[in-house]
């Protein structure tokens, strides 16, 4: 057919993790480019001159950044498997959600991970709020959306994947299942599905990479 | 409320308002605007948007929207049969949803940025070469997308117009209360004559704050985030 895709990658990157899923839903080939950090290649400058960083997904020469909008884009080439709901309201509370999850919850959890003491305690409760209002989202639902996986699903792999990593360095329990009944049955039910399960990086290396993030952390309580 | 009935709870004087209002106008739909004051919040403000408790809050058959840009793009799909507000290429939308999102994440936190730095010329000069930068990177943006027209959507506005002209009378206000330059002839030549047609645009001229009105406003403004302690 012609269609070339490349997806510029780490192997531990959340972010490029929700493209991996996307392209694995909507069973597309494509090539992958596992890029160093610490020595992006010329490629992936090229491509992403304004952030430098992954993922990037390069159709046909072209390349589309943010993982985000790289989501609605696939979804809209690719109409298989839709990612995004058809209905407008629908879609816009998806879009919502994702961005809330970004930009609240992610750094809210990252707060409680790298935090001690009192101020981990505020850290839990700023970090329950927001967790709450993912629980309120899949009243009814076994997915955020609805049946099958879709674009809210993949924007939220990260809490199926990471969270339970970092409680486990940071010896602390997030996500109760008694308190959050529905999100840890998401969190089952999503890291279960076979497009899923086989996608994620290896969880020995994901606890040393992130033990060693929380290091400069730590070392300055006593 | 009536199936139909679109409500925009805001205030005159904010950017992301003005982005939902514009959107309203170029599809030709009619709606209640509902003044919002930064001093205290409605009822129904708060019940709408529980998570962020902020404006603007769209309102369509009581159902509740919030961010300016899934606004826009829910006014764009929803009202499919006006002018189009995102382009129809998935490859120009892309585009112009990375830049509205690179002007949202990035360019307007440098710029809020110049307007908080009141005496501050340290933290002034800073924030300005990185609001000068994304200005750059912006206008090359332009002579791209625009390809030789008016705007960033071509002929007429579309979503990147929409992203960054919300904020054109707040750049105005900032480049006379702080003595910078920030669009001109020198940096931002086409930027500047997109400033113009933008404001000129029937669908924004008589939504866009007054210069004098605003400038009034930010000089409170930036008094009261200042007493709140809330930079």
């Amino acid at each position: 057919m012609g269609e070339e895709l490349k997806l510029f990658r780490t192997w531990s990157s959340r972010y490029a993790l929700r493209v991996v899923h996307a392209l694995k839903i909507k069973d597309l080939e494509y090539e992958t480019i596992f890029e160093d950090i610490k020595n992006k290649s010329t490629s992936l400058l090229e491509y992403n001159p304004i952030h430098k960083k992954v993922p990037v997904l390069v159709h046909n020469g072209k390349p589309i950044c943010e993982s985000l909008v790289i989501l609605e884009y696939i979804d809209e080439i690719w109409k298989q498997s839709p990612l995004l709901p058809q209905d407008p309201y629908e879609k816009a509370m998806a879009r919502f959600w994702a961005k809330f999850g970004d930009d609240k919850v992610m750094p809210s959890i990252w707060s409680v991970f790298i935090s001690q003491r009192k101020d981990q305690e505020e850290a839990i409760a700023q970090a329950a709020g927001n967790l709450k209002f993912l629980e309120e989202q899949l009243t009814g639902k076994k997915f955020f959306g609805g049946e099958t996986i879709g674009y809210l699903d993949i924007a939220f792999g990260w809490v199926a994947n990471l969270i339970s990593i970092l409680e486990e360095i940071a010896d602390l329990k997030l996500v109760d299942a008694e308190i959050f009944p529905l999100l840890s049955a998401w969190m089952n039910n999503f890291s279960d599905h076979p497009v899923i399960n086989e996608c994620w990086p290896p969880r020995d290396k994901m606890v040393e990479k992130f033990k060693a993030m929380r290091e400069p952390y730590v070392e300055k309580v006593a | 409320m009536a199936a139909d009935e679109v409500k925009v709870l805001g205030s005159w004087s904010s950017p992301f308002v003005l982005r939902a209002r514009i959107a309203l106008n170029i599809k030709c739909v009619e709606y209640e605007f509902l003044e919002e004051t930064f001093v205290s919040k409605s009822d129904l403000l708060l019940k709408s948007n529980p998570v962020y408790k902020k404006f603007p809050v769209f309102i369509h058959g009581g159902r509740p929207i919030c961010e300016s840009l899934i606004i826009v793009q829910y006014v764009d799909e929803v009202w499919a049969s006006g002018p189009a507000i995102l382009p129809s290429d998935p490859y120009d939308r892309a585009n112009a949803r990375f830049w509205a999102t690179y002007i949202d994440d990035k360019w307007h936190p440098s710029v809020r940025a110049i307007l908080m730095a009141d005496g501050e010329e340290a933290k002034k000069a800073a924030a300005l070469e990185e609001a000068n930068k994304g200005l750059a990177l912006l206008e090359d943006t332009f002579r791209k997308c625009s390809k030789g027209q008016k705007f960033f959507g071509g002929d007429k506005i579309g979503y990147l117009d929409i992203a960054l002209g919300g904020f054109l009378v707040w750049v105005r206000v900032i480049q006379i209360l702080r003595n910078v330059s920030l669009i001109d002839e020198s940096k931002t030549p086409n930027l500047l004559k997109w400033a113009q047609h933008f404001s000129d645009d029937a669908a924004v001229k008589d939504v866009l704050p007054e210069t004098q009105r605003l400038l009034e406003f930010a000089k409170f403004y930036v008094a009261k985030v200042k007493a709140t302690g809330n930079n």
